[in-house]
């Protein structure tokens, strides 16, 4: 019986923290009685009165009232309706939660939920993953879940923790996902998991890319070969330890990004990889991103302009012949 | 200056009577002007020594808005100053010793010379350290009332402060909608200081008031004369008071003018002769001083001794801060984040 969405799974998650911790709440643009544009706050504003507020649209102020409730000792989830706006609140983001705790020592305790990456018809604006934008500020957390479970554990996770957290989301995975029940336990938020054990290459990934590789992954093993699939979880910070200890079993390096390739995720692995572990690799390491426009509206371009199971099983073939 | 008067916006604040105003106030906001304005000189000549780095951005002229509002707050309320309010920091609390700490980086200041100058406060205290983005106070300013609403807490009042050049941002405008739609107990207060850097109001806005804003974001909107103490602390006293009654938000505006350039490097020689030598150009100093002198409130023997006193404790006080540590690299901290990066023994020990 698999009964829970990613999308239903990020709802759950928010429903316990409003039961557990009186200083939550949820503040975006129609996520109150209306439940929110994907509707991850389905009923929370009835369950829980004056705690799932309407916002305007007002991105800079629903980030900067955030902040000032979080240096109050409360715990504000943020909700944009898309990834893409949150460029709009992008100063209060990264020059005052990002710089608060260290220029005064105050924890800035937030959660910023970003609907992130691509769906068919989603077009320039409602499609962009945002990771890499973020990460690159220090005192951001980044995290960027791939499955049901971790949607669930990782948005509680980021809610407990006392450092703004940036929570992207993935909109494709919102349906498409479901699992039979919510964990009780799960890897702490800043470890990477073996999403696929394997031997002859490594395929580093996070968000709805993890579901490509592992495609592509059982695709090639119809060839014989033995791909392992490394899930990021979060991308800031970056655990190159499980990289690492997988590069070293495998040899071979892949990285598989939604986002742009300029100075991304998919770079800073293999920027570490190659300063700390050049020795353990026997093949220069690949990327595999989007193509380097606008995120395109039709289904067609936009799905060749996304890594797919089969541009990553293509970059995967001409990794293993190198 | 205006641009014209503008009939439809009906000023709230109440014609000024000097009773209404106690001598105790009138005395302590004229202290915290006068501290305000000698710290601020010796900050400029350490800044011309090459003692201060980065720049030095002084309120002069601007000492008695600033004070009016800071003197109001209460321990307990949310005060998020910006560039020109030393007199009104150290109306709220803030002190010389700390001032002279960020501007000189001192180790054992608040910022721990990670930032600097006007850039310090200690949120937690409810004294925000403002970010240089301008209007992102307001909107932080409503999310700490907020918390307080959601705490219960009743007869908070918050308070940040803008330049006229401020209110062209697309932050300031959010912060203010934001503010109405919750009718959070926030007084906002426009120093109207007729240029933003260099540029002159007919380059920044095209409405004839800054005011009549307050229409628009459906609060209160008040008038002060910017180089009046007494007139500040009267405006300023009712907005505060109707804010903590629950009123909502308040807009404050007043004309006055920088008597210094945007910053310490700035001779501000984009300012007309004219508009220097106008009464938006008098010193709120003087006329404060002239005013309390005329009701008696102070003696000029009293006023030297203040003086005195006040360079005495800034001089000993940058003496001091002179010979502390400055921050080493070496120890320093290199994490931005709260718990990211460090284990749990270390965070016992912090």
């Amino acid at each position: 019986m698999s009964s829970i969405t990613y999308l239903e799974a990020i709802r759950l998650a928010q429903r316990r923290a409003l039961a557990e911790d009186l200083r939550v709440f949820i503040y975006g643009q129609d996520i109150g009685s209306f439940g929110g544009a994907f509707k991850a706050t389905k009923n929370l504003a009835l369950e829980f009165p004056g705690r799932v507020i309407d916002a305007p649209i007002s991105e800079d102020a629903m980030v900067g009232l955030a902040i000032g409730a979080a240096v109050e000792g409360m715990r504000p989830i943020v909700e944009m309706q898309f990834a893409d706006f949150s460029t709009c609140g992008f100063n209060q983001i990264v020059n005052h939660a990002a710089t608060l705790h260290y220029r005064t020592g105050t924890a800035c305790p937030l959660v910023v939920r970003l609907p992130s990456g691509g769906t068919s018809g989603g077009g320039p604006f409602h499609s962009q993953s945002m990771e890499a934008i973020y990460a690159h500020y220090p005192g951001l957390v980044v995290m960027t879940p791939a499955t049901v479970e971790d949607a669930y554990t990782m948005l509680l996770e980021a809610i407990s923790l006392d450092d703004p957290v940036i929570f992207c989301e993935h909109k494709f995975l919102y349906y498409h996902l479901k699992a039979d029940k919510l964990p009780e336990e799960a890897l702490p938020f800043d470890k990477a998991r073996i999403a696929r054990p394997g031997r002859d290459a490594t395929v580093v990934a996070y968000s709805a890319m993890v579901h490509e590789a592992l495609a592509a992954a059982e695709e090639l093993s119809r060839d014989g070969y033995d791909i392992e699939v490394v899930d990021l979880r979060t991308v800031r910070p970056l655990d190159t330890d499980t990289i690492l200890a997988s590069v070293a079993r495998t040899g071979r390096l892949l990285v598989v990004g939604e986002a742009w390739p300029w100075g991304g995720v998919a770079a800073e692995v293999i920027t570490r990889v190659a300063a700390e572990g050049f020795g353990l690799l026997d093949a220069p390491p690949q990327r595999l991103n989007a193509k380097e426009t606008p995120v395109p509206y039709h289904p067609s371009l936009w799905g060749t302009h996304r890594p797919t199971a089969s541009s990553v099983v293509n970059s995967l073939r001409s990794l293993l012949a190198l | 200056m205006s641009k014209g008067s503008v009939s439809e916006v009906k000023s709230m604040s109440t014609p000024v009577l000097a009773a209404e105003i106690s001598r105790e106030l009138a005395r302590k906001s004229f202290r915290a002007m006068l501290t305000a304005r000698l710290l601020e000189e010796k900050l400029a000549a350490l800044y011309r020594s090459g003692k201060i780095v980065g720049g030095v951005f002084l309120g002069r002229g601007q000492e008695a808005l600033s004070v009016s509002l800071g003197v109001h707050l209460r321990r307990g309320d949310i005060y998020a100053p910006l560039i020109r309010d030393q007199a009104g920091r150290l109306a709220f609390g803030d002190t010389i010793l700390d001032t002279l700490r960020t501007y000189l980086g001192s180790s054992l200041g608040s910022m721990k010379g990670r930032d600097g100058n006007i850039h310090r406060g200690r949120p937690r205290e409810g004294y925000h350290a403002m970010i240089s983005h301008l209007g992102a106070m307001v909107s932080t300013v409503c999310g700490g009332l907020l918390a307080r609403r959601f705490r219960g807490e009743k007869g908070v009042v918050g308070g940040t402060s803008i330049g006229e050049g401020g209110t062209s941002t697309g932050s300031f405008h959010e912060g203010m909608n934001l503010a109405g739609i919750e009718k959070l107990p926030i007084v906002v207060v426009v120093a109207n200081n007729q240029y933003a850097y260099s540029t002159p109001n007919t380059r920044q806005f095209a409405c004839d008031d800054l005011m009549s804003r307050a229409v628009g974001y459906g609060v209160t909107g008040r008038r002060a004369v910017g180089n009046d103490l007494f007139d500040c602390l009267t405006v300023m006293g009712e907005a505060v008071a109707a804010a903590r009654g629950g009123e909502g938000p308040q807009l404050v505006v007043a004309d006055l003018l920088r008597l210094v350039g945007h910053g310490e490097h700035d001779d501000a020689s984009y300012i007309p002769k004219e508009l220097k030598q106008s009464p938006l150009g008098r010193d709120c100093m003087e006329i404060a001083k002239e005013a309390l002198m005329k009701r008696g409130w102070i003696t000029t023997q009293e006023l030297s001794e203040w003086y005195a006193e006040v360079e005495r404790d800034v001089e000993e006080t940058a003496s001091k801060v002179l010979r502390e540590p400055a921050p080493d690299p070496a120890e320093e901290d290199w994490n931005a984040f709260a718990t990211v990066g460090r284990s749990s023994i270390a965070e016992e020990l912090l």
